[in-house]
């Protein structure tokens, strides 16, 4: 019995090719999450990083203990300045990141490069929380790398290499790790709900909102982020025609309109003459709001659907979210006003004379036919100058006056604003409608992208006998905005990145991401339920999803045993045939004894079987020459001797 | 955690030999096979796994599926490595196991030859307190020697303690060991007294002059394989059947020295040996010729690397 201690584990100084790739792990991670920090905060711990990579090539030098504390304490200075607290996702990261950067500080021995790098790992982790997309999800994985090589540069006396040559074996075995890794990622059973608050993400993206004034899409309309994605039972409907409804706003302050949620009174009625069926993906807005194309006749489960056929989710959309609904495409939207009839005229007093004046005027010309006053209207955007901008001049308190006379120049905001106020004055019912417009249409996945810049907002007044009536007032200024789309229509006010091809390329590349939204990140506990519908069972819980992991993880496992007992014996061609040779005769009863040389054995063998004494002898002399006479059996000789070996028959009968 | 671990093997080592498959010494060569590998997560490997929990239960809560598959990802690179860990030292064969020379006290040095068939990296021998790390580079078979300190306290022979072999490649996350035990025994030499008196030298006549080779030509003689080609008289050959080879010889004219066992007997067994040591060491540092009379063995009169250690084996296996 052993009673001696085992050596203890040394702590020497870590190699040079470690602490290099440690400093690289850890600058990834700094650059990863570099897009949400605040710039100073990442230059800051970027030169920090730089430094002690660059101190530590200098010289073997330890960084001083005493320099840690006041580090530690400006970190978190730094972080409280920033954040205002040190709890939360945001303050919590820029802590973790900070600490993480501060550790190679102190980063000696292989135990500090263990911590440095599982700390590392879990950095990476956190980035995704901030952005789960293909490309983000793909570089943080490709992060691991220098990781794990990390870690393999622990061990003593292993081959060092060049940089790319020391990440290859761990790309190696993150590929064999991939379809394990896949496996658990189907079949880890997802919680239903959260075991503890789940974060409110407090910076949303800017989406729609429930309230328009002119400007306030300038941010919305440069915001290239995928909306929505949209796929149509059958054909979908013409570029002109996907308009998709969010709010519809009817409260108007001078400024600013409003939607104002009426929740107690049931939809307006709807006559359909025609409908469509499509299923619409929602990246979250943490809104209530789903937009539907115009105009909705039934709200989707989860949701409500109010008066003005406004749809709203019982739930603020946080996460990703697939809704299926049906519209119609030609209908008749609440036919008689009824009571409602003022609610639609409301303007503000003491706003925009000369827009009264103007709409006044025209009401007497045209008398009772709201149709003339429409295309009055529409006409006066054709041809009265104006033009289609995303900066626009400010304008002042009477904000229609200035648009329709002075400035001539603005957005759809603008442009419907100015419209829904002229018909109000003219006293027709009229309302501002916001949403998407347009869209890419992806050919290859047969789905209608819907970006943030395609967000819109147009009009809709109230006609005898026809109801709601779309009108778009943008149309008249800019038709390319409705035909085209709003990079169209903004054309060269766009920076450089959206400038055509760039655009053609981001909009082919959209069907990736969709596919990564909808079979990644929209992989939810509701869609692994369903896993296994196509093999008969409808519902998968948690039980047979946790048998499942076990059952085929025993495969892999198995598969990898197999692989690691794999021992690939040296084959022996010459061997296997002399093998052959011994089968055929040991059943024909002539068995090798195990001392027995092959010269001996097949001297024997013509012996019991003199009719093949001649070949035998041949066999025999053509191996023993193969065998002994070269170092490596020449090919040509070895393929007549297999040859020869397959042709042997051994007769049946032996003497 | 470290001090706990090796406590807890020794003490099932101790209770449960069959378990941890202490094994009896074995005949060399040694091929690690998986029925004698084992596997365990080291320390670090099992804090890496709670980190893995940890991050696990995060990415499942926040509902993060890339995170998630972040995790999974790394997750079965764990479990991927084990298995690289394991084949690190499958097949790997102890061949041979040469001593060196040493006194007691002093370590003796062990040439351990490890045979492998494929590259391996990383792998680690521990041999009682020493650890040397090594990797085979070579595709094809390859063979490597492995130079280990042993040490030693008796004089005589000295079975081999129980070898580990282990790696922690790739990641370092799990451990993979395996014990060698040869059945080999190692002759320790005894070690010398440090002074006393030196032998009753013989004197110094022509008797015990001998002949060595050395510059002056004494006398022809037949050939023999293995003679060098430039000893041969060809001339004088020309004459004869055989071959003649020219046999130089010189008067020896350093000492010879009998050294016996018998001539001590006031000591006991142990001190008589230490004083033959110190006899031998001073008569190989002089460089002299010496005859050694043991118990049982008789060592005829010579000299050199090789008599010398003849002689110390000799001393070193009396009973």
């Amino acid at each position: 019995m052993n009673k001696t201690p085992p050596p203890k584990t040394l702590t020497p100084p870590i190699g040079t090719q470690a602490f290099d790739l440690l400093s690289l792990t850890m600058a990834l991670v700094l650059g990863l999450h570099a897009f949400h920090l605040a710039w100073w905060f990442s230059a800051a711990l970027a030169v920090t990083l730089g430094w002690r990579w660059w101190q530590r090539r200098q010289s073997s030098v330890r960084v001083p203990g005493w320099l840690k504390f006041p580090l530690l304490l400006l970190l978190t200075l730094a972080v409280l300045g920033q954040y205002g607290s040190i709890f939360g996702r945001e303050p919590g990261t820029a802590l973790a990141v900070g600490l993480l950067i501060l550790k190679l500080l102190e980063t000696e021995t292989i135990r500090d490069v263990r911590v440095g790098v599982s700390f590392a790992c879990f950095a990476l982790m956190a980035a995704l929380l901030f952005d789960q997309g293909l490309i983000a999800t793909v570089v943080v994985a490709l992060a691991l790398l220098p990781a794990l090589s990390t870690l393999r540069a622990l061990e003593p006396a292993h081959k060092s290499a060049s940089l790319p040559r020391t990440l290859l074996p761990a790309l190696r075995l993150s590929a064999a790790a991939l379809p394990l890794a896949l496996l658990a990622f189907l079949l880890v059973p997802r919680l239903s709900s959260p075991l503890w608050g789940a974060p409110s993400p407090n910076q949303a993206r800017t989406g729609l909102s429930d309230s328009m004034s002119p400007g306030n899409f300038t941010e919305l309309l440069t915001d290239d982020h995928p909306a929505m994605r949209v796929t149509f039972d059958g054909a979908p409907p013409p570029p002109d025609k996907r308009y998709f409804r969010a709010y519809v706003m009817s409260y108007y302050d001078g400024r600013t309109w409003k939607y104002d949620d009426v929740v107690n009174l049931p939809p307006a009625t709807l006559e359909v003459a025609n409908g469509i069926r499509y299923q619409i993906s929602l990246e979250p807005n943490h809104q209530h709001v789903l937009p539907m194309l115009d105009v909705p006749i039934g709200a989707p489960a989860g949701a409500k659907m109010r008066r003005d056929h406004v749809v709203m989710a019982d739930k603020p959309v946080n996460d990703p979210q697939t809704y299926s609904a049906r519209s119609a495409t030609q209908y008749r939207l609440e036919p008689q006003l009824g009571q409602q009839h003022r609610r639609w005229l409301m303007l503000p007093v003491g706003f925009n004379p000369r827009t009264l004046a103007l709409a006044a005027q025209w009401r007497q010309r045209h008398g009772n036919d709201p149709a003339a006053i429409v295309r009055e209207a529409l006409t006066l955007f054709h041809d009265g100058g104006f033009r289609y901008t995303l900066a626009p001049a400010p304008l002042g308190r009477n904000a229609v006056d200035d648009f329709l006379f002075e400035t001539h120049e603005g957005f759809c905001e603008h442009y419907s604003s100015a419209f829904t106020v002229l018909m109000r004055a003219a006293g027709i019912p009229a309302r501002v409608v916001t949403g998407y417009q347009g869209g890419y249409w992806n050919t290859f996945g047969n789905y209608l992208l819907v970006r943030n810049s395609d967000a819109h907002a147009w009009s809709e007044v109230w006609l005898p006998d026809r109801g709601w009536v779309r009108v778009d007032p943008t149309g008249a200024v800019r038709p390319e905005r409705v035909a085209l789309g709003a990079a169209a229509a903004a054309g060269s006010q766009l920076t450089w990145y959206r400038s055509d091809w760039m655009q053609a390329v981001r909009n082919h590349w959209d069907i990736v991401n969709r596919w990564w939204d909808q079979g990644v990140v929209g992989f939810d506990s509701l869609r692994q339920r369903g896993l296994l519908t196509p093999f008969g069972i409808r519902d998968t819980d948690t039980t047979t999803l946790g048998i499942l992991l076990a059952i085929s993880s025993m495969l892999f496992i198995a598969i990898g045993l197999g692989w690691a007992l794999l021992r690939r014996q040296r084959r022996d061609p010459l061997l296997e045939a002399m093998r052959g040779l011994e089968r055929k005769l040991s059943r024909a009863g002539i068995v090798r004894r195990t001392t027995e040389g092959p010269q001996h054995y097949l001297s024997r063998a013509s012996r019991a079987m003199p009719v093949r004494r001649a070949q035998l002898i041949q066999l025999m002399d053509r191996y023993v020459n193969l065998r002994y006479a070269h170092n490596e059996p020449p090919a040509e000789l070895l393929k007549a001797f297999r040859r020869a070996v397959r042709e042997f028959r051994a007769p049946n009968v032996v003497k | 955690m470290r001090g706990m671990l090796p406590r807890l093997q020794r003490w099932a080592e101790g209770r449960l030999p069959a378990l941890t498959r202490y094994r009896r010494p074995e005949s060399l060569p040694i091929e690690l096979h998986r029925r004698r590998i084992y596997i365990v997560p080291s320390g670090f490997g099992l804090g890496f796994s709670v980190l893995l929990m940890v991050m696990l239960v995060g990415a499942l809560n926040y509902a993060n599926n890339a995170a998630l598959l972040l995790t999974c990802l790394l997750g079965a690179a764990t479990a991927a490595s084990m298995l690289v860990a394991f084949r690190n030292l499958d097949g790997l064969r102890l061949r041979s196991v040469r001593a060196g020379h040493a006194v007691a006290g002093q370590p003796i040095e062990l040439t351990l030859r490890f045979d492998s068939s494929r590259p391996r990296d990383a792998i680690r021998v521990d041999l009682e307190k020493n650890c040397i790390a090594f990797a085979v580079d070579a595709d094809a078979d390859a063979s490597i020697e492995l130079k280990l300190e042993l040490a030693t306290v008796h004089r005589g022979w000295q079975p081999l303690p129980r070898l580990r072999v282990w790696t922690s490649w790739p990641l370092g996350l799990f451990r993979a060991w395996s014990w060698l035990h040869p059945e080999q025994s190692v002759l320790v030499w005894p070690q010398a007294e440090t002074n006393g008196p030196t032998p009753n030298a013989p004197a110094d006549d022509a008797r015990q002059m001998q002949l060595h080779r050395g510059d002056e030509l004494a006398a022809l003689r037949e050939y023999r394989a293995g003679d060098p080609q430039r000893h041969i008289a060809w001339k004088a050959s020309a004459r004869h059947d055989h071959l003649l080879v020219k046999n130089f010889e010189q008067p020896q004219s350093r000492p010879q020295w009998q050294l016996d066992w018998r001539r001590l007997p006031e000591l006991d067994a142990e001190a008589r040996i230490a004083r033959l040591a110190r006899w031998l060491n001073e008569a190989h540092a002089a460089r002299c010729s010496y005859s050694l009379w043991l118990p049982g063995e008789e060592i005829a009169s010579s000299s050199g690397v090789l008599h010398y250690a003849y002689c110390m084996n000799a001393l070193a296996q009396l009973p």
